[in-house]
């Protein structure tokens, strides 16, 4: 079985070389069949594994693999999978796989849709192997390897000020992976290792080096989270980049960071990170206010989606901050729910401008009328993401809520109480989007006649066999095609499955976080 | 019988005389290109072939009690694994630069013979420089090394105006340096009454009286900054930006790799002997003031090259501004040695040994560069502007991704991971020591370095002009493409296997 932890890395390198090298529809498709086989051999690691006997704290990895790779920096090609990372890591193959799919479908402005796909297969590859590195140098060179395709995915395929946001996004991205490589080296050195497994089992460190350690840890995942302040690299790249770059950065890549800090920053420096909970637990509840807030007074759909994923990683950091079992156990549901729901809101939001070419929610209304799947998905979506009962976004924010508040305490309390309201807020600006474009006076950008829908931002590769009997009738742009419904089709399904059973996480997961958190969040 | 440590500097300098005789009797291009390309091969297989060993040649001789014989000590040449190394690295390198310069020797923008004779009589400067067992030997072999370059870099026919003003920079700013070393190498000569850089023997630099010890840390400090000049380091880089822009491509190419490859190895060398030698009373303060005098170049070298490289407009110069950061970066771990509380062989040895190994990783990413440039411009042209890249990864995709390598493995990021690896190193090196300080700067200008390269990489995805066609890259010229492709086969083994050069420092 530990071949198929290689080989999830292993393919979509070869399927990004083997696209690239290929014609455009041909290497498009190429991309394609290597996340299916990505994600197909992602889904077996999950069999075979041995029940993980924990004793205390550590990594009872279900299936590793171990070769040398460097010696002189410590640097093992050390991989494994766990109940942590396993949830994740379907994640990302599931979204490459339908980000793949859609970008062979409609390929953004200017073309060339091989390269984007070829970018992603490595996007995929460094994100999966972030999350199956149980080696600390491994961990920050696959943490740095997303850096540059994203960059170019925005930078090439994004929208007029994509320039700008690229480079806003690899120099933020990069100072704090930076500080991250300052820590891991500190961890090297000091402790003379860089086995996660070792390190997270016994934690050496003394404890000023933890409470340094923790300090350039934090910074460095904040950033890639985002947590408020560090966040305002995120708003400019999601409202810039196409809608595979924003499902890709908002459904997986900002799980990296929250990742990150439970594996490494619980992991490696315990005492750092149960000094620092108080002031990161701060910081996410101010993350969840002020997300929130600024929300309520956007004007543009996308950047809208943005900051509400300011708010949403708000509660996995407030999950995280607690320490306790409980509280990471909702950071990890609340992370794969956000990867679900604002992925599939990022789709939707693509859908929706690619239809009326523009952003702006003054210009949209009456989608529910011109366009009721899509209306009818995007309330899905947006219900789920306010945290309904029964959906994905639910669980995690409810659980954060109740692992602060149970922490006791009057800090814990009043950071539960006030992630609480932020939680209502949440619910205020997604029905206030809600009524702005489906419930909204009929605008004239989702009505207009077009012969030929999808010119302009988007190009079409072929026509569309799915286009529905109902808008070929009525003049305006199409409903829901059914390649948009094939993409969305498995998100749905994801968030509904999620919400009845959110057990399904908190199994896999269980015994890996309780071992984690041992000794740690006592009040 | 020669000894066969000075096999490869025969080789050498008997390449550069036959380089010189050829010229004289076949009259075109080819013949002393040729010559001079197969004597390098030769003196990097001898490099190569010959082993490396501790004792050397031209030695002072020690008495041995018991047998009558004398056992050599203090030799004036050695050609230990580093001297070994680094040998190797230079002669590869001026290999390379000699594929680049075919374009330019038969558009007959520079004369051949004069050319290729002035840049063997520099490797084997390079190749002496690289076993240098004093501080004499060290001076003598420096300027064969950086000599030939004042000439190479004035001789270019068609631009000979930014040519000459190219070589006068230099020129200029070499002897005020050498005059700074020849001054710190007398001091450290009076105050010790030894000149010898490595074995038994030099133990007498730290074992000085008190009163003389001020004589040799202000000595120990000017060789270091006269040596600073030859890597192009802040305060004494002012020179490279002008030169490397006017000089010919692959002169510019060989003075931001070869020729900084020796002014490490140099420094290197007297690093160690002010490091690794017996202990004496003026063994901390001098180890010391070496750090600090590094430490002091490496971060201003760091921030002002970085800083200023982020504002150039012309490629070779956002090249030599970003090689004068990179001075920075190499220099730094040893800049730790400023912090060491003791004389311990051990950190000395792991700080010396992150900054060769970041070395190599630098001079194959910038050849790599340098190599995409040429392959990139009309024989013989300049360097260009940051614009005139702009649609080159559309129309010349191959060399545009060589090009991308370099720039992405100098800012230090994956997928090159050479320049990851090179962070790494040094980071690793600098924590292992304590020097938090330098380790931070290293890391902040790490971060604006991205926002360097950043600019020239945009220009390679972006689209290009859309008037004449004639704008494009020139076509594909055989040899400096090959040149292009071998790097980069360099730069991505270093990238998927680093222990190869681990292995070797």
């Amino acid at each position: 079985m530990s071949w198929l932890l290689l080989a999830v890395v292993g393919v979509p390198l070869l399927g990004a070389l083997l696209a690239a090298l290929l014609r455009e529809r041909a290497g498009t498709l190429a991309a394609l069949a290597a996340s299916v086989l990505a994600l197909a051999a992602a889904v077996p690691l999950a069999w075979q594994r041995g029940t993980p006997a924990l004793e205390g704290r550590g990594i009872a990895p279900w299936h590793e693999v171990d070769l040398a790779w460097v010696p002189a920096l410590d640097l093992r090609l050390h991989l494994g999978v766990d109940g942590i990372s396993y949830p994740l890591v379907l994640l990302t193959a599931l979204l490459t796989v339908l980000c793949c799919g859609y970008t062979l479908w409609r390929a953004p402005e200017p073309g060339r849709p091989q390269r984007l796909a070829a970018l992603l297969l490595v996007i995929e590859a460094g994100i999966l192997a972030t999350f199956l590195a149980l080696d600390l140098v491994l961990f920050f060179i696959a943490f740095e390897v997303v850096l540059l395709p994203m960059a170019a995915v925005i930078g090439v395929w994004g929208g007029p000020g994509r320039r700008r946001a690229a480079l806003k996004f690899a120099l933020y991205t990069l100072a704090g992976s930076v500080l991250l490589l300052v820590g891991v080296v500190a961890v090297v050195v000091l402790a003379g290792t860089g086995d996660l497994t070792l390190l997270t089992t016994d934690p050496v460190l003394s404890r000023t080096a933890q409470l340094w350690i923790f300090g350039l840890f934090g910074l460095a995942f904040a950033v890639k989270s985002p947590l408020w302040p560090l966040h305002t690299w995120l708003p400019d790249a999601h409202t810039q980049a196409p809608t595979v770059g924003s499902v890709v950065l908002a459904g997986v890549l900002l799980k990296m960071g929250t990742y990150g800090l439970i594996r490494v920053g619980l992991g490696v420096t315990p005492q750092g990170a149960e000094t620092f909970g108080p002031l990161l637990g701060g910081l996410a509840v101010a993350a969840i206010i002020i997300g929130s807030l600024v929300c309520l007074v956007q004007t543009e759909l996308k950047r809208l989606i943005a900051y509400s994923s300011v708010g949403h990683m708000g509660f996995v950091l407030l999950g995280i901050a607690t320490g306790t079992a409980a509280g990471v156990q909702a950071a990890l549901i609340g992370n794969i729910a956000h990867g679900v729901l604002t992925g599939l809101l990022f789709f939707l939001a693509g859908a929706v401008k690619d239809r009326a070419h523009t952003d702006s929610l003054a210009d949209l209304g009456g989608l529910r009328e011109r366009q009721p799947r899509l209306a009818g998905v995007l309330g899905f979506a947006a219900l789920g993401s306010l945290g309904l009962p029964g959906l994905a976004g639910f669980w995690g924010e409810a659980c954060a809520v109740v692992a602060a508040l149970s922490r006791g305490g009057p800090l814990w309390t009043a950071l539960g109480v006030l992630a609480a309201v932020g939680g209502a807020l949440t619910a205020a600006y997604l029905l206030r989007l809600l009524r702005r474009v489906s419930h909204g006076p009929a605008a004239v950008t989702l009505f207009a006649v077009e012969p030929a829908p999808g010119t302009g931002a988007a190009v079409r590769r072929r026509p569309a066999p799915g286009r529905s009997g109902a808008t070929a009738a009525t003049p305006g742009r199409p409903d829901a095609l059914r390649p948009e419904l094939v993409a969305w089709a498995p998100l749905v399904l994801l968030a509904v499955l999620i919400g009845v059973a959110p057990a399904l996480i908190v199994d896999l997961a269980g015994a890996a976080v309780t071992a984690l958190t041992t000794g740690m969040g006592t009040p | 019988v020669i000894d066969a440590s000075i096999v490869a500097l025969c080789l050498a300098a008997g390449t550069a005389l036959a380089v010189l005789v050829i010229d004289l009797i076949v009259p075109r291009w080819w013949a002393p290109w040729a010559v001079a390309l197969l004597g390098g091969a030769a003196t990097l297989v001898a490099v190569l072939v010959t082993p490396a060993r501790q004792a050397g040649v031209l030695c002072a001789g020690l008495p041995d009690d018991a047998a009558g014989r004398s056992t050599p000590v203090d030799c004036s040449y050695v050609f230990d694994s580093t001297a070994r190394w680094g040998a190797g690295l230079l002669v590869g390198l001026t290999v390379l630069v000699l594929l680049l310069a075919q374009p330019t020797l038969r558009a007959g923008a520079a004369p051949a013979g004069e050319s290729c004779f002035l840049l063997i009589c520099s490797m084997t400067g390079g190749v002496a420089l690289a076993g240098a067992g004093d501080l004499i030997t060290l001076i003598v072999a420096l300027e064969p090394l950086t000599l030939p370059l004042y000439i190479l870099a004035a001789l270019h026919r068609r631009r000979s105006g930014q040519a000459a003003q190219a070589g006068v920079t230099f020129f200029v700013n070499s002897v005020v340096a050498t005059a700074i070393t020849l001054l710190g190498a007398a001091l450290l000569y009076l105050g010790s009454g030894s000149v010898h850089l490595r074995g038994a023997m030099s133990g007498r630099w730290t074992a000085t009286e008190p009163r003389w010890q001020p004589l040799l840390l202000a000595g120990a400090g000017l060789v270091l900054v006269g040596l600073a000049f030859k890597v192009a380091a802040v305060p004494l880089h002012a020179w490279a930006p002008t030169t490397y822009d006017g000089a010919p491509l692959p002169v510019a190419a060989y003075l931001s790799t070869a020729s900084k490859l020796g002014g490490v190895l140099a420094i290197v060398t007297v690093v160690r002997a002010v490091g690794l030698s017996s202990p004496g009373p003026a063994a901390g303060p001098l180890l010391h003031t070496t750090g600090l005098v590094l430490a002091v170049l490496a971060a201003a070298s760091m921030v002002v090259g970085t800083l200023v490289a982020l504002r150039q407009l012309r490629m070779v110069r956002l090249l030599a501004w970003s090689s004068i950061a990179q001075a920075g970066f190499l220099l730094a771990p040893l800049g730790g040695l400023a912090v060491l509380p003791t004389v311990a062989p051990a950190p000395i040895a792991g700080l010396v040994d992150a900054a060769l190994a970041y070395t190599a990783f630098f001079v194959v990413l910038e050849i790599t560069a340098f190599a995409a440039i040429v392959a990139l411009r009309p024989a013989a042209g300049d360097g260009g502007t940051l614009d005139e890249l702009a649609g080159t990864g559309r129309a010349a995709p191959w060399r545009a991704i060589g090009l991308g390598i370099a720039l992405v493995g100098l800012a230090g990021l994956p997928p090159a991971l050479a320049g990851l690896f090179a962070k790494i190193t040094i980071l690793g090196a600098l924590v292992r020591v304590d020097a938090w300080l330098l380790a931070g700067v290293v890391a902040v200008m790490s971060v604006v370095g991205l926002a360097v390269y950043w600019r020239p990489l945009a220009r390679l995805l972006r689209a290009g002009p859309a008037g004449p066609v004639a704008a494009g890259p020139a076509p594909i010229a055989v040899l400096p493409a090959a040149a292009l492709g071998l790097a980069c086969v360099l730069a991505v083994l270093l990238s998927v296997a680093p222990e190869l050069l681990f292995s070797t420092v």
